[in-house]
């Protein structure tokens, strides 16, 4: 046989094969089922318009504040890393690696419950807030070593030029070595916001009144009120939608930041 | 007041006492004794880990030195109590690599440091910093950003930025090594240009022609001391040490 024959014979194959699967699971699928269970239309009109004002809104909102906080910390976190002052970086570290080890659920276990009975504290907004406060301080844990590495990437002779011009330390961050820093970071960042969309997905698991629940404990409560697997359907479409147009915004703003490198 | 300013006027711009410079053990200045005077232009030359570029990145402390005293119109850069900001306002530094910011367009990389280490006001900052564009040739440019422009370009965009914080000194460390033979006379006609303005400058550089014409001193550095000085045409013509000799036989 000659070789290009060979190569059509065995990509025919891989075809053949891909058909087969696709067939047996179209045949051995229960379509009705799927349909009624799954993608029921009366199911699924019943969670409008709760799941965009309510639910979809939560999750975006929830996101938002994760994020931020978790930026915010964390830039605090990475600088306490590069400190010449020791027990900052000590605790900077140990910080890190303690909540990159733990569950996040656990983390959010603990804010929604140990805490506040060990300490006797009624976090603001309830056990949503408290769920809220954990998942900033497990996203400021990624969000620290990232921009640490953003940091430590941007080139020395940056800081030196700046330096050598006049302007102190704290200037020289903030004007020169962080906004390059963010730059180079961009793509793992969108990393942790996309992590971070679906981690809100946890804060089930402080419970949380009609109005504060984001996609996922929404969709779980209505599989249990109608005993219909639908609105998880819906909840995973939610989420694409979400997710899909912030991967493509962020890189779109790559390829502008391009423009200064 | 008047008197003291004489007093500055007379003293050296960079003077440099028994400099010592250690990267762990290795040990990359060994007692340096080093002046520049006031519109002096001082070209220090050598081989590659002689120690050049050390010295001059201790004149304004990007390097730390280890023992020895940097004095700057007088004043100790090596004291604790020293404004190091403030003093570095004063000496311009111009890099291998430009070092220019490269997230800020042209004239804003002109007018940043003048904001925040001299407080100059914006319209202040960006009059000066055009000023400067023009005075290198690149006054069409001031929107560029860095990697629009060449590296000729680029580092004269670089002196400019020193010199839009009005130092009364200029550093160059090998500014014509990173780049490509026919931008390295643009580069070297600007700074030629501010020579004959009388600015007072110490040129670490391999361009044997620009130290013959245009310096008015050649300080030659191996292993760490400086081993021969003078007149650039003594010193490049007719060299009295074997080390200079050797050096000079390679790169002439």
């Amino acid at each position: 046989m000659k070789p290009s024959a060979r190569r059509r014979l065995f990509r025919g194959v891989l075809y053949a094969v891909f058909v087969i699967v696709l067939a047996a699971v179209i045949l051995v699928a229960d379509w009705e089922a799927i349909q009624t269970n799954f993608f029921n239309p009366q199911v699924a009109a019943a969670a409008f318009p709760d799941v965009i004002i309510t639910a979809a809104k939560n999750t975006i909102i929830y996101t938002a504040i994760a994020f931020v906080g978790g930026l915010i910390l964390g830039l605090i976190l990475a600088l306490m890393k590069l400190s010449p002052v020791a027990p900052y970086r000590w605790v900077a570290t140990a910080y890190v690696e303690i909540f990159r080890g733990l569950p996040a659920l656990l983390v959010i276990f603990g804010f929604a419950f140990a805490v506040p009975i060990a300490f006797d504290w009624r976090p603001p907004g309830g056990s949503a807030g408290a769920g809220l406060i954990a998942l900033i301080i497990v996203s400021a844990a990624y969000i620290a070593e990232t921009l640490r590495a953003g940091i430590e990437a941007v080139p020395a002779g940056q800081r030196e030029a700046a330096r050598s011009l006049g302007m102190n330390p704290s200037w020289t961050m903030v004007s020169v070595v962080l906004p390059q820093a963010f730059r180079i970071v961009t793509p793992p960042l969108t990393n942790e916001l996309v992590i971070l969309i679906k981690d809100t997905s946890l804060l089930f698991i402080a419970g949380m009144a009609l109005g504060e629940r984001e996609l996922t404990t929404f969709a779980r409560d209505s599989v249990s009120q109608m005993a219909n697997a639908t609105p998880l359907v819906i909840a995973a479409l939610m989420y694409l939608i979400i997710t899909l147009p912030l991967t493509q915004l962020v890189a779109k703003l790559e390829r502008h930041n391009k423009r200064g490198r | 007041m008047a008197a003291d300013n004489l007093l500055q006027k007379d003293r050296p711009a960079i003077e440099v006492r028994n400099l010592c410079k250690n990267f762990g053990d290795n040990e990359v200045l060994k007692g340096i004794d080093f002046h520049v005077d006031q519109g002096e232009v001082v070209c220090v030359i050598g081989p590659s880990g002689s120690g050049k570029s050390t010295l001059l990145r201790c004149v304004n402390r990007l390097e730390e030195p280890t023992s020895g005293t940097v004095l700057v119109e007088g004043v100790d850069i090596t004291d604790p109590e020293t404004d190091l900001d403030k003093i570095r306002t004063r000496i311009g530094m111009v890099f291998q690599q430009f070092n220019l910011f490269p997230h800020l367009s042209v004239l804003r990389n002109l007018t940043l440091a003048q904001q925040r280490a001299k407080k100059r006001s914006k319209a202040e900052a960006e009059e000066i910093a055009r000023k400067n564009l023009e005075k290198v040739g690149l006054g069409n440019r001031e929107n560029a950003y860095p990697a629009q422009l060449s590296g000729g370009q680029q580092q004269r965009v670089a002196i400019a930025r020193a010199l839009s914080m009005n130092p009364d000194m200029m550093l160059f460390d090998e500014p014509t090594s990173a780049l490509d033979p026919e931008l390295v006379g643009d580069v070297l006609g600007v700074m030629r240009q501010l020579a004959d303005e009388g600015m007072t400058m110490m040129v670490v550089t391999h361009e044997m022609g620009f130290a013959r014409e245009v310096g008015d001193r050649v300080v030659f550095m191996d292993g760490g001391v400086v081993v021969e000085q003078g007149d650039p045409k003594e010193v490049l013509g007719n060299p009295q040490h074997a080390r200079t000799q050797a050096f000079l036989s390679k790169v002439l």
